[in-house]
């Protein structure tokens, strides 16, 4: 991944303070790393390159550990991702019950290609891996809600419902 | 068969995180009993027990304590793997969220016995609606004298910790684990040394799943004696299954260890629903053996190994019926492992993803016996040489299904149009 097109864009300063402040909370304290960054993604949902320059000047970390470690776990991202992050389990436990007719359903709606996020900002959708729902297989989960028994039409609706923020 | 509820006893009792309510159920009565033991007791006790490591691999509890109980060093830890990854597996979430205080419980008897005052809880982003449970529960501990300074009168201190995964499979790897508490990327170390003397922050550490954890509660508070009236030689106690697919009740459901699985899936669970027929059962999430419908009838306990590969594993029974094609979910599980290699040895970063593209390339009817012959080389290496379970575990649903369903590789070998297979994309899985 070349580092250019990864942070082709920037964050705002006053987000850039709030991060500043989250981070010198956790000086010295190397290991509360995550922490900082599950604060962080509260304000933003993406780890651009002047947040990870700020996490790591008021951790005194290497910018490239901060780096490592943001495109290491799954749920972090350098990349700039929408308001509402629609994760769809692949895992097979759903895919057996009709994923990929959901999956495609979503994409169809919304009109991106998985990993995309949409013009206007608001929806990417990724793939993740089993959420531990499976009871309620297929799923997705949109930020911290899980949504399950999905058909293709439930699954349209339910986009509808957050489109018009009736969530 | 009825179900055996000893670990779900409080399932869907309400406000289950308030201390008290969890001590009017006989809660903290084993810890405030493993406070009146010696460690060495309490280990003795749960050696007793027969208790044995309910994440999969099933290795003796007591022993993995004695390894931190015999490291000397002031600082010890105890950490729970609350990173619930392996697909179709839910139970740890259920017994988190129906009886929280069991697991501290079990975590301050852990601590108690090898001289542990601190406890990590590696809970996986996946469950972000589990962290106020477990909060309020940890605080609710305090308030009653449960947990925190001076626990019932006593000199026994321990605190709790939380922290968060971001979503990475192979940090149920115990010392990945260690690397991720630590603040690094989730890579797994190198053994020896063993976690039991050199494991989080290089301070001896006994690492249990959430599962085995809530168990050692119910030892202590019902003895060792009484552990062993339940389940089978070797395998003693209940286990929690998690039945996931194509089947009419699924769920998270507790048996004595050494249930059928064939009664689990057609008496308990309902069978196959609307008419279908079974196809495969994989036992153990997407680490597990795939096995065909005449090799299900066996008894799930820790040792059992059944022709075809099935055993218990973490207790998860992922059902598939014939609508489904079986290279489609082996191609599913390699999609899955190639995903989550965590990319610091070779033959899982690389393994993984030729075999997921080789088995792409049969599912598409173009491959050839060169291709299969290939793919079985490569998880057969992947087995030997990978660096830590991720990668070994990974050849095992691929080299199982080739032997079980060798017929239905043999099918798309001869070019013919498998409907099933073509209708999920190799795009949906990776990005070339």
């Amino acid at each position: 991944m070349m580092k250019g097109e990864t942070y082709s864009y920037t964050t705002p300063a006053s987000t850039l303070v709030e991060v500043a402040k989250i981070a010198a909370k956790y000086k010295g304290q190397n290991d509360k790393l995550m922490n900082v960054i599950v604060e962080v993604n509260k304000l933003v949902p993406e780890i651009s390159e002047e947040i990870a320059a700020v996490i790591s000047r008021e951790m005194n970390l290497g910018e490239s550990r901060v780096f490592s470690f943001v495109t290491f776990y799954e749920r972090l991202s350098v990349k700039k991702k929408g308001k509402y992050i629609v994760r769809m389990c692949y895992n097979a436990p759903c895919h057996v019950r009709g994923a990929v007719e959901v999956r495609e359903a979503i994409l169809d709606f919304l009109g991106i290609k998985l990993g995309e996020t949409t013009e206007d900002g608001r929806f990417t959708v990724e793939n993740s891996p089993c959420m531990g729902v499976c009871d309620i297989s297929p799923v997705v989960m949109i930020n911290d809600k899980v949504y399950g028994n999905l058909t293709p039409e439930s699954a349209r609706s339910l986009i509808k419902r957050y489109i018009r923020e009736d969530v | 068969m009825k179900e055996k509820r000893i670990l779900l006893r409080n399932y869907g009792r309400p406000n289950m995180t308030d201390a008290k309510a969890y001590m009017e159920t006989g809660g903290y009565q084993g810890l405030k009993r493993a406070l009146g033991m010696s460690g060495w007791e309490v280990i003795q006790e749960l050696k007793a027990s027969g208790l044995r490591g309910r994440g999969g691999a099933g290795f003796p509890s007591w022993l993995k304590l004695k390894f931190a109980y015999d490291a000397e060093d002031d600082i010890k830890y105890i950490v729970c793997n609350a990173d619930e990854g392996e697909p179709g597996t839910n139970k740890d979430r259920v017994l988190m969220t129906n009886d929280p205080h069991s697991l501290l419980e079990g975590m301050m008897i852990a601590g108690w016995a090898i001289g542990a005052r601190k406890g990590y809880i590696y809970l996986r982003a996946e469950y972000p609606y589990v962290l106020p449970i477990l909060e309020n529960a940890i605080e609710s501990a305090k308030q009653n004298h449960c947990a925190g300074e001076h626990i019932f009168g006593s000199d026994f201190s321990f605190e709790f910790c939380i922290r968060l995964g971001a979503g990475a499979y192979v940090c149920g790897e115990e010392t990945a684990l260690f690397e991720s508490i630590e603040g690094r990327r989730g890579e797994p170390r190198i053994r020896p040394p063993f976690p039991g003397t050199h494991g989080l922050f290089g301070k001896p550490t006994c690492l249990n799943n959430v599962e085995t954890l809530a168990n050692m509660s119910h030892i202590l508070r019902e003895g060792a004696e009484w552990y062993n009236t339940l389940g089978v030689e070797g395998s003693r106690g209940t286990k929690l299954f998690t039945v996931s697919g194509n089947v009419n009740n699924r769920g998270v459901y507790e048996f004595e260890m050494g249930i059928n699985l064939k009664e689990l899936i057609f008496d308990y669970c309902g069978g196959v629903p609307d008419g279908h027929k079974l196809l495969a059962v994989q036992t153990g999430g997407a680490s597990g053996a795939i096995i065909n419908p005449d090799q299900i009838d066996f008894n799930l306990d820790i040792d059992h190994a059944a022709p075809g590969g099935g055993r218990l594993g973490c207790g998860t029974v992922f059902v598939v019926d014939d609508t489904n094609c079986v290279l489609d979910i082996v191609r599913n599980n390699m999609a899955f492992f190639c995903a989550e290699s965590c990319g610091k040895c070779v033959p899982c970063r690389e393994g993984t993803r030729r075999i997921f593209l080789l088995l792409d390339k049969i599912c598409s009817g173009s491959g050839t016996v060169h291709d299969l012959n290939h793919v079985i080389d490569l998880a057969n290496t992947i087995k030997i040489a990978a660096f830590c379970g991720l990668g070994h575990s990974s050849a095992v649903p691929v080299l199982s299904a080739i032997e079980n369903f060798r017929d239905d590789f043999n099918r798309h070998l001869d070019g013919d149009h498998c409907a099933c297979c073509a209708r999920t994309e190799r795009s949906v899985y990776i990005n070339d």
